[in-house]
Order: structure tokens, then C-alpha cells, then sequence
């Protein structure tokens, strides 16, 4: 390992790893190896110490149990937060969205959550299932997010925390934003390999831990097929 | 039988005739909930005075079942569902239209394992597997082998056959004192990394596995695969001739042997009518079209598309995905699949959501070409072997290109 190396951590995937979301990791790791960047990715599990020095953070989602442990386990190991404060990128989905805010409710009961999110969650009435799109925030310079959301919670943004997206098809956080975003944080409901569907979502990632402005373009054709496919399913009939 | 199972059984049969007759489908469903509809207990007075096994798991069911029910054959007439009709509606269909039989080889929708076990009293249940299938509708897996645990616990007079080298099985199985168990391997590790006991991390090395924090770990199996054949009991190894490849066949060849052995069918007498078990509701199936020998290889969630790459030949092998109801409405699970196996085959892609599967190939580096239908792949290759290699929906509809029911 050296200092030029990109250092990706996900965290927990034997607690939070549903569908998918080791594409997170993969979408990545790709992107930057065709950028000439030296890549080494880490899976750390829930019994393992949080390593503090990698640049990109991924958290999944899951259900009650293994969330609500994650979290027990996030917030007595102290090495993500030590990460963040030195300036880490981090990507949370679903679960992992929630756990990074003040609380959450897993299995009826309200749980403690990491606070590097000022977000709180609680449950909705319905469960949230099917296509998502929204406007990122304009600040991030990004087009439409799309994605598939699967999700049973609903979510609160505190005077701290930006929309990462305004919802134009779907529920994400209440039926009007999605996800949030603070510093180098993003959060989402985009479930699974939410990276796939937004390349510019994961060149992001990649500039802020790289400190470059920009990236050599890469070929994203597919990628732009798919996202005028879902952006379009996306769409309220 | 009561008078009011008399009459449903009647109404049941006609009701699948009819279906059958009116073009509508091959009658394994529409009778058996109409029998249900007159007679709820329907299935139980079915059932009574057969030996009945279930099969059950989350892949495998309907190829270890049509197996099964050859190598149970061997003893008397048995009812079966052989066309994937695994719920209630189904299994009623299924005994009505066969009449009295001695013996009856169900596939169950692991759902229903526990009703099931309750209304037809088997003398067998084998237990397969459990792994992430469509995580937008279904249970989580953990909680499926709790249902399943309790059903079994309630029933110890069961002979359970069950999958040693799968830790949510094992443990699933674990409250049942008779349980008769078999190494047909495990591809598919990603949803039992945690004990289910404990909480603790499941170790893995050699084919075993022990859970690091409680006693659970992987019991000595009586029935295991090895090399082209199957050891029983006894010790014994018996080459294993079949007409479906993969070695995932070959374990599902040993489950059926392992459950007729619970019914007293030796492997020398079943292994013949193994051996003569073509392709089981189109999968597997092999079609001459234009030259090219087309081979339908069915795989609908992680564990099974691993499972697929292993019975590929190195052959050009077409891709379809859908995303459709039958199907989940979620592609991310494309995401947990390892492409890298098709490295250096010709690889073509279809299907409704044939852009996802794109994008998940170009990160894994597996290059390919976009088709938009099943002929155009068939105009792509040169003449020999196509393996196709598609999810529910696309399955089908390359099978209603192929014309071809079963």
C-alpha cells in the first residue's frame, strides 16, 4: 500500500449486505482502476476494528436486527467517526442512510445512531417499493438520480443536512426529498448498487477523495442507456 | 374419504380437465383451488393413506423432485407436481388427478413448507437450501429457516433429509431427531456468513464449516457426491449417469437418492430411472434450430446463476434478463452474481432489462453484444452448441419462441 493507492472500506457486509450492494464496491474500484488509480478495497467485518485511514467509506442496507447491532458496534468502535472527521468520502444506502443519522427505529424500538448525519428516521405508513428519481441538489453539479427503492422508513433532515435529491418519482425520505448529503457524506435510498445507475454519483466519490477536479471521461454509453431506460420508467404514468 | 372431498376431488379433476381443454393452462392450478374452494381440508383427505415426501428449498426443488419421484418409482405408482406447481393449489391438483397412489413427491414453495407438513402428514421432508430469492416479496432467510425450525419441531416424528454443508439448513433441521443428512455443496455463501444460532461468524475451510461463538457446525453427512458417482450409507459408490448436467444435478440426483432411501429403494435399483429423467419443465431442454443445438439453462436468483456457469459448455451463451412480476421488479441481484466465469466465451445479451445486465458485465469485464431478440442471437452465432442462460420470465419467452411447452 501507498499513499497514492485509493483505499475503499465497506463496512459490515456480514450485518448489512442485501441485494447488490457489493456493486457499490465494484462500480468503484472499476472506475478508478480505468483512471490509472491503484485501488485496494477492504471488506470489514462487524467483528474486526474499523480501520480510520481509507478515503471511501460503503454502507448497505438490511433489516432491523442487523442494522440496530451495526450500529451498537459503529458507535463503540469510534473508528469511522475518527475516519469522517479526517475527511473520508462515505456512501450509506438505506439501512446505513439511517444509521448515520441521530436515530432510527429497528424491530419497534428507537435506536442511537451514529449523528454524522443530522437526519432522524422513524417508520411509514406504507412500504416504499419501486423506481425513484430525483433533482440532485444543484451545488453537487450531478444530472437526475434514479434508482430502486425498497425501504419501510421515513426520514428527516435537520437544518444541518441538504436534500441530496428533490423527488420527482418515488418517495425517498417523504414523498418529497431523497437521501441527504453533508460534507463528504451521501446518503440514499437508492437501494443496492445505487452507483450503477449513476456514474457521476461514483466520480464524485472519486474527486473528493482524490482531490482532483476532474477525471478522465470514461465510456458510459451503457450506462447512459440504462439511465434514460429507468429515468423514463421513472416518470409518473 | 368424506363425501364433500368425494365431490371436490370430482370438481377439482373436472376443473383441470376444462382449464386443459379450454387452452388455458395445463390445469396444475385452476383445479386444485376449486377442490380447496368445496373441501378446505381437501389436500389432507388427498394425502392420507400415502407416504408422502415434500421437497423444499430455494433452488433445485423441481429437478430434485421429478428425481425423486423416479427413484421412488421403483416401489409403486407415485403422484407428483412436475410442473413447478408447488403451493397448496397445486399439490391438490396433483393428487387428484393421479387418484390412489401408494407414495406422493411434492416440491413445496418454501413458504409453505409448514402448512404443507401439516395437512399431508409426510413420512419425508427434504431440506435443500436457502439463499436471497427476490428480496422485494420474500421473507428474509434467516426468518424462512425459522419457520422452518418450528415446523419441524412440532413434528419430530418426520424423517428429515437435509443439505450439511448449508449452515441455515442445519440449523433449520437441527430440532428434528431424525434427520438423515447430505453434502451437495454450497456455491452460495453470502446469506449464511452469520450463525443463525448465535449471531457469531461462520467459518469456512476444505468443505467445513463451524460457527466461531456455538456448537453448530456442519454434521458428518451419510450421502455425499464424489467425483461422478455418490457414496450411501453404507459406504458404497455408485456412478451416477444422468441426462442433466452440472454437478449441481448430480447433488440434486443424491438428495432423491437419500430420500428414497428413506422409503427403503436401494441406489442400485433407482439409479436406471435416474438416469432416463430428460428435461423437467423446459429446463435443461435442447433444441436444433438452423444448426445451432440450443440448451435452456433456467436461472432466477444468485445461487442459481452460479450454478448455471457450472453447466455451461464453453459455448456461446446467450444472456436474457426480465424484470418482471414473476420475475422481482429489482435487478440489483445482478450485482451479486460473478460474471468472470464466461470470460472467453462469446457472450450475447437480451431481455427487457438487458441494459442493466450491461452495465453489470462491463464492470466485471466480460464483453459482449446487445441483441434485441432471440433470433437475431441465433443469426450472431456460428452453427453447434447455444447455451441460453435466463431468468422466469425470459425463459419463457424464449421457450415460446422455440415453440416448445415442455
Amino acid at each position: 500500500m501507498n499513499d497514492s493507492t485509493l483505499r475503499i472500506v465497506w463496512i459490515y457486509p456480514d450485518l448489512l449486505s442485501t441485494y447488490g450492494d457489493r456493486g457499490n464496491m465494484l462500480i468503484l474500484a472499476h472506475r478508478a482502476a480505468a483512471r490509472g488509480i491503484p485501488v485496494e478495497t477492504y471488506e470489514v467485518r462487524s467483528d474486526m476494528q474499523m480501520p480510520t485511514t481509507a478515503d471511501i467509506y460503503l454502507i448497505g442496507g438490511g433489516e432491523d436486527g442487523p442494522q440496530a447491532l451495526a450500529s451498537q458496534r459503529l458507535i463503540a468502535d469510534g473508528g469511522l467517526h475518527r475516519a469522517v472527521n479526517q475527511g473520508a468520502s462515505v456512501l450509506a444506502i438505506c439501512a446505513g442512510y439511517q444509521l448515520f443519522g441521530h436515530s432510527f427505529f429497528a424491530k419497534g424500538t428507537k435506536c442511537a445512531g451514529l449523528s454524522l448525519l443530522d437526519i432522524t428516521s422513524d417508520r411509514g405508513e406504507t412500504r416504499a417499493v419501486g423506481e425513484l428519481r430525483g433533482d440532485i441538489d444543484p451545488r453537487l453539479g450531478l444530472p437526475p438520480l434514479t434508482g430502486f427503492e425498497n425501504h419501510g422508513g421515513r426520514t428527516h433532515l435537520g437544518q444541518h443536512a441538504a436534500p441530496l435529491a428533490r423527488v420527482t418519482g418515488g418517495i425517498g425520505n417523504d414523498g418529497q426529498t431523497e437521501g441527504a448529503w453533508y460534507g463528504k457524506i451521501i446518503g440514499t435510498y437508492s437501494h443496492g448498487p445505487a452507483l450503477a445507475r449513476n456514474p457521476d454519483l461514483a466520480d464524485l466519490l472519486l474527486r473528493w477523495s482524490t482531490g482532483a477536479d476532474r477525471l478522465a471521461p470514461l465510456d458510459d454509453a451503457w450506462a447512459e442507456r440504462l439511465r434514460g431506460e429507468r429515468l423514463a420508467a421513472g416518470l409518473p404514468a | 374419504m368424506p363425501l364433500r372431498a368425494i365431490v371436490a376431488t370430482t370438481a377439482s379433476k373436472t376443473a383441470a380437465a376444462l382449464s386443459r381443454a379450454a387452452g388455458r393452462g395445463d390445469g396444475s392450478v385452476i383445479g386444485g383451488w376449486i377442490g380447496l374452494k368445496i373441501d378446505p381440508d381437501l389436500l389432507a383427505h388427498l394425502a392420507s393413506g400415502r407416504a408422502v415426501a415434500l421437497v423444499s428449498g430455494t433452488n433445485g426443488k423441481t429437478t430434485t423432485t421429478r428425481l425423486t419421484a423416479a427413484a421412488v418409482g421403483v416401489l409403486g405408482r407415485v403422484a407428483t407436481n412436475g410442473y413447478g406447481a408447488n403451493m397448496p393449489t397445486g399439490h391438490t391438483s396433483a393428487l387428484a388427478k393421479e387418484g390412489h397412489t401408494p407414495f406422493a413427491v411434492l416440491e413445496v414453495d418454501e413458504h409453505y413448507l409448514a402448512q404443507v407438513i401439516d395437512s399431508t402428514r409426510p413420512k419425508v421432508v427434504a431440506l435443500l437450501n436457502l439463499s436471497r430469492d427476490q428480496l422485494d416479496r420474500a421473507k428474509e432467510v434467516a426468518m424462512m429457516a425459522q419457520l422452518w425450525r418450528t415446523a419441524l419441531a412440532g413434528h419430530p416424528d418426520i424423517r428429515v433429509v437435509a443439505n450439511a454443508d448449508d449452515p441455515l439448513v442445519v440449523w433449520a433441521a437441527g430440532a428434528s431427531p431424525q434427520t438423515t443428512w447430505f453434502s451437495a455443496g454450497q456455491r452460495w455463501q453470502d446469506d449464511s456468513a452469520v450463525c443463525p444460532e448465535s449471531g457469531h461468524p461462520i467459518e469456512r475451510a476444505n468443505g467445513d464449516w463451524w460457527c466461531v461463538g456455538c456448537p453448530l457446525r456442519r454434521p458428518t453427512p451419510q450421502w455425499v457426491v464424489e467425483e461422478d458417482g455418490v457414496i450411501d450409507p453404507r459406504g458404497d459408490w455408485h456412478l451416477v449417469k444422468l441426462q442433466l448436467p452440472g454437478k449441481v444435478n448430480l447433488g440434486n440426483a443424491a438428495t432423491a437418492l437419500a430420500v428414497a432411501g428413506e422409503f427403503g429403494v436401494r441406489p442400485i435399483e433407482a439409479l436406471p430411472r435416474l438416469s432416463r429423467v430428460t428435461s423437467i419443465a423446459g429446463r435443461y431442454a435442447q433444441v436444433d434450430r438452423d444448426g445451432r443445438n440450443i440448451r435452456l439453462l433456467l436461472a432466477k436468483n444468485p445461487a442459481s446463476w452460479l450454478e448455471a456457469f457450472d453447466m455451461a459448455d464453453q459455448a456461446p451463451t446467450l444472456l436474457s434478463i426480465n424484470a418482471r412480476d414473476p420475475d422481482g421488479l429489482d435487478t440489483s441481484w445482478l450485482w451479486d452474481v460473478d460474471f468472470s466465469p464466461l470470460r472467453g466465451r462469446p457472450v450475447l445479451i437480451t431481455g427487457d432489462r438487458a441494459f442493466d445486465l450491461a452495465v453489470r458485465l462491463q464492470v466485471n469485464q466480460v464483453p459482449f453484444q446487445h441483441v434485441h431478440t432471440f433470433n437475431e442471437a441465433l443469426a450472431q452465432v456460428p452453427p453447434g452448441r447455444l447455451e441460453v442462460i435466463a431468468n422466469y420470465t425470459a425463459f419463457q419467452d424464449i421457450r415460446a419462441v422455440l415453440d416448445r411447452v415442455n
